[in-house]
């Protein structure tokens, strides 16, 4: 057996750290061929593109999507900032960082005000983004009416035809059953009012931070396939009724740390007697915070 | 010694270190996978040879599912995953992604193979006779303790010279014109059986370079079962025999041997042998009462794979049959007719990945989950000491409330 | 008056089996025209046929008098998916043999008749229910069932909220194939005079297809006789059923069981 070595670099591209492989792992022509379907992607914003997603050294559903999004838009002098559930520590973020750097030598970041493109599952970060930077969303499963209508040949045709009534209805059955709507995560939105889309299961109190937003929102699925995304300064508007409207989760309590009453808290269970601490989710936000809070001259 | 594979955090009064050492701890875990697959030391290691020779079956699973002809890398691939072989698939695929492109090959000539084994059910005795092969069939599945010894020396019998021609079982039906000829991908089938490829003619669909859609041509299909998981179409196919869906399968013909792969580069502008493969090669035929556009006949369903995959490539004609079903007009009893369903789900390196991705951390999800069920139990037990108050029963749930999200205690 | 709908010469043919042999016949508004037969006579390829849920071998249906008011009348062979689907949710109507087939089982009775809202663009909550609300009444089912599952409903109970399902959007043309199949007799009679007012009231066309002679006799204005895929005998109902000229026909009333 003798190892291959892939022929192509890109012309720009600062040598990679880890030998025999191409800047950011995919061949140019991959990198190519998702870029394609990204622009497609972007020319209309929140419809699903189907994309050739390539086996990743991750296993499908551990964010194969994401990574490849982030391997065929980053650059050389790009620098990347990689979240799970908001933190930069959990394993996985740390898994996707560690393989980026191995295989881009591109600089890393925690800090979301550094970063150029950040990468992440399951939130959006507390800091507004600004123009210029891309957010890759790690996506499950992309189609919102996958609940309704297992076939993708039915789907397909309930979105060029627009027929998203079926939506409503579960909308509909929450309100009835429950009082108000059901949904916590991965709420469904309209994009630019034309098409249906999961922002990914992102909190619903994060849903406000797609609507018109300056940075650039990219959506991977690996698994099936499919891209999509929302250009800056799109619509995105969260389902509801005129007499429901869209509404977001509050907590009565601040972050234990930097005593925040803005940001999603996650709740830590500290002792077996049922004590509990609420803080804030995204870490680089908490820890400015905290920066800012101590006086001055201290570390 | 102690590895730290744990993530730990501390908890003092007034104070919380949040979870750190995610980094160290994966090192950690990687460290200790490596140590444990190698085992005790003074054993011999496991050498890809070994594996190749004397676990020649997990190797061509491997290859085959992996979508990647090289034995060498399949048996590396086993060793590291510590035989695990669904793990060692993903390695196999995982890597041939990283591999330049450099041509596709001609068709394998599956009637000039070389041919190690060859049976057909349909026929007592066809030209060419019936050739065993290695096979488990007939033996006696009686666990071999002799086996558990490490000097056994097993004779090769001598060999049958196979100098005479072995012609296709299923020739003798199509020169009666009782089986569906498959032409050629560049000539389909009249556009109301079968979908029109996006594709030129010539090249055929790749579905490791395209994203396959609903309804699937025949070539995307066959692609798509023949890296599918074994365990997955055995199952189908197991179904469709017991009614759920298809009419009775018989097997026409199985063969495995050595094919030869070819390239025809522009450059040169004749064929280039580049090497040979182990294939099995198998056509179940099903009978087909005929329908508006086509005559009573029997109908085939192809199954083939890398190495000696016999089981697989049975499952796999039955199941290319059994999706045929929509083309033959036939009533979609059962899921393995049901293309979409079968072909999503085929793929162990997806299902793998989606089901075990249930371990990443989903606290923020489950969060949102938790906050709202508090919150409505808040509501349920209001209700249910609201109407003990009042002693009459409330049936419904108040319409039109505040939808504003109300304090998480 | 100009025809609602003109069928002309439909055929569909199941492999040796023609199940519509050039069938042609026109419908006025208000009016309701039943397709009477026996099992296998065509009668239900016909009605899917004109739907297009299945696609015809040969022959036109034109749609006169859209709600879209261009004037201009419709091929319905001829117009787009997109069409199609948006001209059965707003203009015409379905009403299958089995409410299963017509309805959402897993969504409440209240979701089932709002959704063709839904899909229209109707976003008020409140609204929706008192809609809803509205066409239960209609049909005579206790809106204090709105909240239930249909599959919790008797067949009878189940066809009429198939009803309210369809007629919400105030279609112009209702298209039923067998709806009091498999009810008890008591349970239909009630459901036809329900039909029968709705129609009055809301100044419907129906197609109606049935083997029931009983059926045809209480609501059809007009009838078409089929049988082995042929119309044999056409004509207003009283006319043809007191008196019958083909022998086909004859057959099909005497063997009728006279309650």
């Amino acid at each position: 057996m003798t190892a291959k070595l892939p022929n192509t670099t890109t012309p720009d591209a600062a040598i990679s750290v880890e030998p025999g492989f191409n800047f950011a792992y995919l061949d140019e022509q991959t990198k190519r061929s998702i870029r394609r379907s990204l622009l497609k992607a972007v020319a209309i914003p929140g419809h699903q593109i189907p994309f050739s997603s390539r086996e990743m050294p991750m296993s499908y559903g551990w964010g194969t999507g994401g990574i490849q999004v982030t391997a065929s838009v980053i650059g050389a002098d790009d620098t990347l900032k990689v979240i799970d559930q908001g933190a930069d520590d959990t394993t996985n973020a740390v898994n996707i960082r560690r393989f980026f750097k191995k295989v881009c030598g591109i600089k890393t970041t925690e800090e979301t005000t550094e970063a150029t493109v950040i990468q992440t599952r399951h939130r959006v970060p507390e800091t507004p983004l600004r123009e210029g930077q891309t957010m890759v969303y790690q996506v499950p499963i992309p189609e919102p009416l996958r609940w309704i209508e297992p076939s993708e040949i039915e789907t397909r045709k309930m979105h060029s035809l627009s027929e998203y009534g079926a939506m409503h209805v579960k909308l509909y059955e929450d309100i009835t059953r429950f009082g108000h709507i059901a949904t916590a995560y991965d709420y469904p939105v309209m994009v630019n009012d034309r098409y249906m889309m999961r922002p990914s299961p992102i909190p619903r109190f994060d849903n406000p931070k797609l609507n018109m937003s300056p940075a650039l929102q990219l959506f991977g699925a690996g698994r099936e396939k499919r891209l999509y995304a929302v250009p800056p300064y799109t619509t995105v508007k969260s389902l509801d009724f005129e007499d429901h409207p869209f509404s977001v989760e509050q907590w009565d309590k601040p972050c234990e740390f930097c005593g925040s009453t803005e940001s999603y808290l996650d709740e830590v269970v500290t002792d077996n007697e049922g004590g509990r601490l609420w803080i804030c989710s995204d870490t680089d936000y908490c820890n400015r915070r905290q920066a800012q809070m101590k006086p001055v001259g201290e570390k | 010694m102690v590895y730290p594979v744990l993530l730990t955090f501390t908890v003092e009064p007034m104070s919380y270190v949040s979870v750190k050492g995610g980094e160290k701890a994966i090192q950690n875990a990687e460290a200790l996978l490596k140590a444990r697959r190698r085992g005790d030391r003074t054993l011999p290691e496991l050498s890809l040879t070994q594996i190749k020779q004397q676990m020649s079956l997990a190797v061509d699973r491997v290859m085959c599912e992996g979508s990647l002809y090289d034995l060498d890398l399949a048996a590396l691939a086993i060793k590291q995953s510590w035989g695990d072989l669904v793990e060692a698939i993903f390695l196999l695929r995982a890597y041939r992604t990283t591999l330049p492109r450099f041509y596709y090959s001609q068709p394998i000539d599956t009637n000039a193979m070389s041919i190690q084994r060859r049976i057909s059910s349909i026929f007592k005795d066809i030209p060419g006779g019936q050739m065993l092969g290695p096979t488990f069939d007939y033996i006696h599945r009686l666990l071999d303790f002799k086996l558990a010894a490490e000097d056994n020396r097993p004779t090769f019998p001598t060999e049958e010279s196979s100098s005479t021609e072995i012609p296709r079982a299923l020739d003798a039906l199509g020169q009666e014109g009782l089986i569906q000829s498959e032409p050629p991908s560049s000539t389909p089938l009249s556009s109301a059986l079968l979908p029109s490829d996006a594709n030129s003619a010539h090249d055929p669909f790749d579905l490791t370079r395209q994203p396959l859609n609903v309804p699937a041509s025949r070539d995307a299909r066959l692609q798509n079962l023949t890296r599918a998981d074994e365990g997955f179409l055995l199952s189908l196919a197991y179904s469709s025999q017991r009614g759920y869906g298809n009419s009775h399968p018989f097997a026409g013909e199985i063969r495995v041997g050595e094919v030869e792969v070819a390239i025809c580069p522009e450059e040169l502008g004749f064929e280039v042998c580049i090497g040979e493969i182990a294939v099995t090669e198998v056509q179940m035929v099903n009978q087909f009462k005929g329908s508006k556009q086509l005559a009573p006949q029997f109908t085939r369903g192809y199954g083939l794979t890398f190495g000696y995959n016999e089981r697989k490539a049975m499952a796999m004609a039955i199941v290319d049959r059994s999706l045929r079903a929509k083309e033959f007009g036939e009533e979609i009893k059962g899921p393995a007719q049901q293309e979409e369903f079968v072909l999503s789900h085929s793929d162990s390196v997806e299902a793998q990945g989606f089901v075990q991705h249930l371990k990443l951390p989903h606290y923020i999800d489950f969060q949102a989950e938790l906050n709202l069920v508090r919150k409505m139990r808040e509501e349920y037990e209001a209700n249910e000491t609201a109407s003990q108050e009042t002693g009459s029963q409330q049936v419904g749930v108040s319409n039109g409330g505040i939808s504003h999200d109300s304090k998480v205690a | 008056m100009k025809p609602l709908l003109d069928v002309s010469n439909l055929s569909k043919t199941y492999g040796a089996v023609r199940a519509c042999d050039r069938i042609s016949f026109s419908l006025y508004p208000g009016q309701i025209l039943g397709i009477i037969g026996e099992s296998g006579s065509g009668k239900s390829t016909l009605l899917s046929a004109i739907a297009r849920q299945i696609p015809a071998d040969s022959g036109k249906v034109t749609y006169h008098s859209p709600k879209n008011g261009t004037g201009e009348p419709l091929d319905i062979f001829s117009i787009s998916e997109s069409e199609r689907r948006q001209l059965m949710r707003n203009e015409w109507g379905f009403v299958r043999q089995h409410a299963r087939d017509g309805l959402r089982m897993k969504v409440t009775a209240g979701a089932n008749i709002g959704e063709r809202l839904m899909d229209t663009g109707h976003r008020h909550y409140g609204n929706i229910r008192t809609e809803a609300k509205r066409w239960l009444e209609q049909v005579e089912i206790p809106t204090n069932r709105m909240d239930d599952l249909p599959g919790t409903f008797s067949g009878g109970m189940q066809q009429r909220l198939q009803l309210a399902r369809v007629l919400v959007t105030q279609p112009r043309l209702v298209l039923m194939d067998e709806p009091t199949g498999g009810l008890d007799v008591s349970v239909q009679a009630r459901l036809l005079d329900l039909m029968r007012q709705l129609v009055r009231s809301l100044n419907l066309s129906v197609i109606l297809v049935t083997h029931d002679i009983g059926v045809i006799r209480l609501l059809a204005h007009r009838l078409l006789v089929m049988n082995c895929g042929e119309v044999v005998e056409q004509g207003l109902t009283d006319q043809v059923l007191d008196d019958p000229h083909h022998s086909y026909t004859q057959s099909l009333i005497s063997a009728t069981l006279v309650p």
